[in-house]
C-alpha cells in the first residue's frame, strides 16, 4: 500500500517536471498561497486537486482511481489511502516507492518517482482529491501537513 | 501453454460420444470423422456456440462459448490431446488449485468436472511429449501424464529452480522445442534500467540487469534441478516476454516483447502523450542463440520503422538505434502487453490461419489519458514460417467495454491461449478466470 500511495505520488512527482503554466515556481507560487480554508474551500481543493491528478497520477493510477492489477496500486476504496495515516500518503509522494510491497494479497511492482517539486499546496490539494473521490471519502489534507513531513523527512 | 499433441482429429469421450464439434470441423474435412457416432443417435452432443458468442465480436463463421467461468487469474492454458484443459492459476492459489483440470464429460464443450494440483502461482504451462510443464515466478516443473492425460504425481519434479522473481515482470513463461529444450522468460525488473525512477534518470550502463534477467534462457526438458549455471542465455534485451512459442515450420522460437512505457512521463519534453501512446512498440520477434533486441538501450518506433535510442541513453526521439540488435517482423501498437502467443497448427479454421500467429494482448494501462487499447486476440498470417500479411483483430470485446475502459473495468482480460485437438482455440482470462472456446462453423 505504501506502494500505492507511493504511487500516486511518484506520479505526481514525476509529472510536477512537465511544462506547467502554474507551476512555474516551485517553492511558492502566489495563486496557490491563497487557498482558501478547508471547510469553505473544498469544492476549489477539489477542482485544484484533480487538475493535478490528471496531470501526475493518471498515466499510472487510471482515470478511475483503479490502478492497474499487478502493476500500480489502486487509490480508490484502498483502506490505506482513506484511513487517518496522512503522514504515510505524503511521505510516498516526496520520496515516491520503489519497494513491491503486498497490498490486501497483491503485489504492485511499477516503481513511483519522488513528487518533490511539488509544492506543499499541491500535494495537500492531490491527496484531498484522492481521499474524496471515487468512492473515497475521507478528511482533506491541509498544506501545514505536507509541510510537516516535508520537513520531518529532510 | 500452446502446443498440444500432433493430434487425434476427433475427440472421443468415453462412450463413443463424439465431442467435437462436428458441426464445426465437417464443412472443412477436417475430421476423420465422426467417430461412429452418427448411426448411435441420442449420444452425440455437439459443441455449440453460446447463444451471445461469450460476448465476443468474431469474424464470420466463428462461434465462442464459456467453458468455465470464475476460475480467478487464468494466465496460460494448455490443452491434452485427450481434450482436457491444464490451467495455471496465479497469485496466492489455495492448497492444490495452482494448476487446474477441466474435464468435459458429456461433450457438449462445458467443462463438466474441476480437479487441480500445485499449491504454488504462475504463469506457464505446456503440454508436450506425455509431460505437463508449469511455471512457478521462481521455478518450471513436470509432471508425467498418463494415457488419459491426467498427472500421474501431482507433486511433479522441479526441473528448473531459482530464477530471478522481484515481483515486477516475474511470469516465467515457457514454450518447448522438438529437441528436448524448454525456453524460459526471464523478465526485466525495471522499465528502461534507470538509475532512479524519477524524471529524467540515465540508464544504467551497461544495463546490469541483463545477466540474470531480460532474456530468454534455454534448458534441457528433461533434466532435474538446473539453474542459471546449467542453462544458456538464448537470447537477450528483451524487457519481458509473456508470449512465446516454437514454430515447427520455421524450426525456431517466437517471442511477444512487452515494450517501455512512460515515454512522456520521464520524458515529457521529448515526447507528448499521443507519443508515448504510439511509440515504443510491442513487438514480434524471430529469435537465434545469441540474438540481442536491444532493451533497455532502444525501443522500436512502429511509425519510423526503426529502432530508436531510448532516452534513458541519449535518445531524443529522433536518433537511430544501433544496427547490432535485432528487428522485429511485426510492431504492434504500443503497451497492449502481448500475453500470449500461438502458432495455429488446426484443421479447423479456414485456411488463411493455418500456421499463422494468434496473440492475446491483454489490454493497455499506460495509454491513458489516450483510449486504451488491445484487450483482443490478433492475428498475423504466415507463410513459411514469416509473417505474409498485415496483422488484424481476430476475437475482440473481451473487455465488454465500448468506451472508458480502464484495467480495472474490463470484465476480462485474454491471457493465455491453446489449441484443442479438433482444432478449437482457446483463450484464458486472468480478470475473471473465464475459459473460452473459439470454433468454426461456417460453411
Amino acid at each position: 500500500m505504501k506502494k500505492l500511495i507511493g504511487c500516486i505520488i511518484a506520479i505526481i512527482a514525476l509529472m510536477s517536471f512537465q511544462p506547467s503554466p502554474k507551476k512555474t515556481v516551485p517553492a511558492k507560487s502566489k495563486p496557490v498561497a491563497i487557498l482558501p480554508p478547508p471547510v469553505t474551500g473544498m469544492k476549489a481543493t477539489m477542482d485544484r486537486g484533480k487538475l493535478i491528478y490528471l496531470k501526475q497520477c493518471l498515466a499510472c493510477h487510471q482515470v478511475d482511481g483503479g490502478g492497474v492489477p499487478h502493476l500500480n496500486a489502486p487509490l480508490d476504496a484502498a483502506t490505506q489511502v482513506v484511513n487517518n495515516n496522512k503522514e504515510r500518503l505524503i511521505k510516498i509522494v516526496l520520496k515516491g516507492m520503489t519497494e513491491s510491497v503486498e497490498l490486501d494479497g497483491e503485489y504492485y511492482s511499477n516503481k513511483m518517482a519522488p513528487h518533490t517539486d511539488l509544492t506543499d499546496q499541491e500535494i495537500a490539494d492531490v491527496l484531498t482529491y484522492v481521499r474524496n473521490s471515487w468512492t473515497n471519502k475521507a478528511s482533506a489534507v491541509t498544506p501545514a501537513e505536507v509541510k510537516a513531513v516535508r520537513l520531518k523527512i529532510k | 501453454m500452446k502446443k498440444t499433441f500432433p493430434v487425434l482429429s476427433v475427440l472421443l469421450l468415453g462412450l463413443g460420444i463424439s465431442a467435437g464439434a462436428q458441426n464445426v470441423g465437417d464443412n472443412l474435412g477436417s475430421h476423420n470423422e465422426n467417430a461412429g457416432g452418427s448411426g448411435k443417435a441420442a449420444k452425440i452432443v455437439a459443441v455449440v456456440p453460446d447463444a451471445d458468442n461469450a460476448n465476443l465480436k468474431l469474424p464470420a463463421g466463428f462461434g465462442a462459448l464459456r467453458v468455465a467461468e470464475g476460475l480467478g487469474k487464468a494466465r496460460h492454458i494448455a490443452v491434452t490431446p485427450q481434450g482436457d484443459i491444464y490451467i495455471k492459476v496465479n497469485g496466492k492459489v489455495a492448497e492444490g488449485k495452482g494448476i487446474l483440470k477441466l474435464h468435459d464429460t458429456n461433450g457438449d464443450g462445458k467443462s463438466d468436472e474441476t480437479t487441480g494440483l500445485a499449491n504454488y502461482g504462475g504463469t506457464g504451462i505446456v503440454v508436450k511429449n506425455g509431460y505437463l510443464y508449469a511455471s512457478s515466478d521462481d521455478d518450471v516443473y513436470r509432471y508425467k501424464l498418463d494415457a488419459k492425460g491426467d498427472v500421474i504425481d501431482p507433486k511433479g519434479e522441479k526441473i528448473i529452480y531459482g530464477l530471478l522473481n522481484k515481483h515486477h515482470h516475474e511470469s516465467k513463461s515457457i514454450a518447448l522445442d522438438n529437441a528436448g529444450n524448454i525456453y524460459v522468460n526471464i523478465g526485466a525488473f525495471t522499465n528502461s534500467c534507470q538509475e532512479n525512477p524519477g524524471l529524467h534518470s540515465k540508464g544504467k550502463m551497461p544495463c546490469n540487469i541483463l545477466d540474470s534477467a531480460g532474456g530468454i534462457w534455454q534448458f534441457k526438458a528433461d533434466k532435474l534441478n538446473q539453474t542459471y549455471g546449467d542453462g544458456v542465455k538464448f537470447a537477450t534485451g528483451l524487457r519481458n516476454v509473456v508470449g512465446l512459442d516454437w514454430n515447427t515450420q520455421a524450426n525456431q522460437l517466437f517471442v511477444m516483447q512487452h515494450g517501455r512505457d512512460d515515454l512522456h512521463v520521464l520524458w515529457p519534453e521529448l515526447f507528448t502523450e499521443r507519443d508515448n501512446a504510439e511509440k515504443p512498440a510491442e513487438c514480434l520477434y524471430v529469435l537465434k542463440k545469441g540474438d540481442n533486441a536491444g532493451f533497455p538501450y532502444i525501443y522500436f518506433d512502429p511509425e519510423l520503422n526503426k529502432k530508436m535510442v531510448a532516452p534513458e541513453y541519449g535518445g531524443d526521439g529522433k536518433t537511430e538505434g544501433s544496427k547490432e540488435y535485432i528487428d522485429p517482423l511485426v510492431a504492434f501498437p504500443a503497451h497492449m502487453a502481448p500475453n500470449a502467443l500461438l502458432f495455429y497448427t488446426g484443421n479447423m479454421f479456414p485456411a488463411k490461419y493455418k500456421n499463422g500467429a494468434f496473440i492475446a494482448f491483454h489490454g493497455s494501462w499506460n495509454r491513458a489519458p489516450l483510449p486504451q487499447e488491445g484487450y483482443y486476440v490478433a492475428f498475423v498470417p504466415f507463410e513459411n514460417g514469416r509473417p505474409s500479411g498485415k496483422w488484424e483483430v481476430f476475437a475482440n470485446n473481451f473487455s465488454g467495454k465500448e468506451t472508458g475502459l480502464t484495467p480495472r473495468n474490463a470484465d476480462h482480460r485474454p491471457c493465455g491461449l491453446a489449441q484443442g485437438p479438433d482444432g478449437s482455440l482457446y483463450v484464458s482470462d486472468d480478470q475473471k478466470g473465464t475459459i473460452y472456446r473459439i470454433i468454426y462453423n461456417g460453411k
